[in-house]
């Protein structure tokens, strides 16, 4: 188990080295699974019955496995799904309006002498506003 | 009396909700939203008062007894955040109503507003350390929106920066919280506390450590501190006017609040170095007054001046003591109003003059000069003038050094001082003292002239901050005093 999360990060890892943006937000959800992982890890392995207390019984059987982690994996899942959904739209988004999808040409916003077609679009839209 | 403590979520929430149903009735949903944060505002103050009597104010959701429930908690330095927030978002509402262009704002505008204050006050009330990343992600998701709501090629390449970096910031956390849940099995901030406490006792702190270490690196992310600061000022200066104020007022402050939550109560004592940190609050401090210092775009200088500021709060946190936590919570308090203010004084300077590079802009001063000094007292406390806000707050940092006798930290202190009026001296005669350098430039102020009244509104509370130093250093001095010793907190979580 410990192997697959490993795998998972140095994949992770590995896509948010690439230059192009899809592989950037594939890496980072890659990302969150193996964190989510991770902390189904955190719960330890050994349980093997339900977190119910069985008929006839007063407390749990010592078997039972954690049921919280489970429920932040529930919850991060949930989370991951909607950020990676923006993050999808946000790089649609930067291919329609930037015209590529490469991060090595996404310097615009750091660049000090930004003289670039940019900031006259963005001068024109600070007058509109 | 407890249930308050809910409503600073509660009434964003609804807001929000409100803003949606009333989105096609934009002076509906404006008045909509200026109520709901007055409301929260109202509900911070009284919070505070509250605060100051009781020391804490502790609900267990739901009923379900701590460390088993969802806890939430405030203590003198929530409420004081509390209170901030509460009011830089009125004050960023009001400027964003004191317009007659009512299409200026997307109907997504106000309530994405209202769910990001409620996703920062979460983080600064919550006891629980999964809530707290919960809470993040509310945060997170609505400055994405934010950042991007006009969908122009600058923001999408900011927001790029901006998203990535901070997934990445939240997967780490994430991280950090299965490995620390593997070793303490709780969530809970005060249980963890013991636990760790207990850990240090034991000689037995190293994968407690190793999670904390991930936290802090989580947060270092969100605070924008050096070397982690790059999305910061790739995206600041690129949404409108009213988010950027709104961003550099609250969001790096969380994860500072974060950071100082976890170095005193979380995980008290030397579980995280001491040294590292002092070390990265003072690179902090330099590589970002220096970065400033290069720019020549307003909003990009402000941005850069973030983060110099953010390493004065780290460098508080990082000394540790009670007059070196209080000045770091004065800081915080001061700095995201003078910040916000300046951040909406130089937009709306800049829309004025059709530019925000400061080669092409000029003459402000003679022609508005109601907003030059506005700008200047803003500049002013920035830089630490006295009898400004800032100067209360950068003494008593330098008095904290002192006392700590960290002498080149003192020095660092100064130094970034120095050239924080540096940098706000150039503004200051590039945007409001030289002349335009286009000789036919005519200038109309008449459709933004309300909006000085916010922005005058924040300039007075930056003089009273400063003026009355003295007594509300003392309720600083009272939350750093309850930082310190984490006895108390615990105490009111696990309290049935």
């Amino acid at each position: 188990m410990s192997l697959v999360i490993g795998v998972c990060y140095a994949a992770a890892v590995f896509l948010l080295l690439q230059k192009r943006l899809i592989q950037i937000i594939l890496g980072i959800a890659l990302l969150g699974h193996a964190t989510n992982l991770l902390i189904f890890v955190s719960a330890g392995l050994h349980g093997n019955s339900l977190p119910i207390i069985p008929a006839g019984m007063e407390v749990l059987p010592a078997t039972a496995v954690d049921p919280l982690p489970q429920a932040l994996i529930l919850t991060a899942i949930v989370i991951g799904l909607a950020l990676f959904g923006f993050s999808l739209a946000l790089a649609y988004r930067c291919v329609a309006v930037l015209g590529h999808d490469d991060i090595d040409q996404i310097t615009h916003t750091d660049s000090l002498d930004d003289s670039s077609l940019i900031d006259n679009q963005s001068i024109e839209d600070n007058i509109n506003s | 009396m407890n249930n308050i403590l809910i409503l600073p979520l509660l009434v964003p929430l609804l807001t929000a909700a409100l803003g949606i149903l009333t989105r096609k009735k934009v002076n509906i949903q404006r008045w909509v939203s200026i109520l709901g944060m007055a409301l929260y505002l109202i509900v911070a103050i009284i919070m505070m008062g509250q605060v100051l009597e009781f020391d804490y104010i502790t609900i267990q959701a739901g009923g379900w007894q701590a460390p088993y429930g969802i806890t939430l908690i405030a203590d003198i330095l929530a409420a004081i955040m509390v209170l901030f927030v509460g009011i830089i978002s009125f004050t960023v509402i009001l400027y964003t109503l004191m317009s007659c262009n009512k299409d200026e704002f997307s109907p997504a505008f106000h309530p994405l507003v209202h769910f990001l204050v409620m996703g920062v006050s979460g983080a600064f009330l919550t006891g629980d350390i999964f809530n707290l990343y919960v809470f993040f992600e509310v945060m997170l998701m609505a400055s994405f929106a934010l950042l991007t709501l006009e969908g122009r090629a600058e923001q999408t390449e900011g927001a790029i920066k901006y998203v990535v970096l901070n997934l990445l910031s939240s997967a780490i956390f994430l991280g950090g919280l299965g490995l620390l849940y593997a070793k303490v099995g709780t969530l809970n901030m005060a249980d963890i506390s013991l636990i760790s406490q207990q850990a240090i006792a034991d000689d037995n702190i190293g994968p407690i450590r190793l999670a904390g270490l991930l936290f802090f690196i989580t947060f270092s992310i969100k605070a924008g501190m050096f070397p982690f600061f790059f999305w910061l000022p790739a995206s600041y200066h690129t949404p409108s006017v009213p988010v950027s104020a709104l961003f550099a007022g609250l969001l790096t402050k969380v994860g500072v609040y974060s950071l100082i939550r976890l170095h005193t109560v979380i995980m008290p004592g030397e579980v995280l170095g001491h040294k590292l940190i002092l070390i990265m609050g003072v690179a902090t401090m330099l590589i970002g007054v220096l970065g400033a210092a290069s720019q020549m775009h307003i909003r990009r200088i402000l941005s850069f001046h973030i983060i110099s500021q953010i390493g004065y709060i780290v460098v508080g946190i990082a000394i540790k003591t009670p007059l070196a936590l209080a000045a770091a919570i004065y800081f915080i308090g001061h700095n995201i109003i003078a910040k916000g203010n300046l951040f909406l004084v130089g937009g709306i300077a800049s829309n004025a003059v059709g530019s925000e590079k400061l080669s092409k802009i000029g003459g402000m001063w003679k022609a508005w000069p109601q907003l030059g000094i506005i700008f200047l007292i803003s500049a002013f406390s920035l830089a630490g003038l006295p009898p400004l806000s800032g100067f209360v707050a950068k003494f008593s940092m330098v008095w904290a050094t002192l006392e700590s006798q960290l002498w080149w930290v003192m020095l660092a202190v100064i130094f970034t001082g120095l050239f924080t009026l540096y940098s706000m001296v150039k503004i200051w005669n590039e945007v409001f003292w030289k002349d335009h350098p286009d000789p036919n430039w005519e200038f109309s102020k008449s459709k933004s002239s309300l909006r000085l009244f916010p922005m005058g509104l924040m300039a007075l509370i930056i003089i009273l901050l400063g003026l009355g130093g003295g007594p509300l250093f003392d309720i600083c001095l009272r939350a750093g005093e309850q930082l310190i010793d984490p006895s108390a907190y615990i105490e009111a979580v696990m309290r049935v």
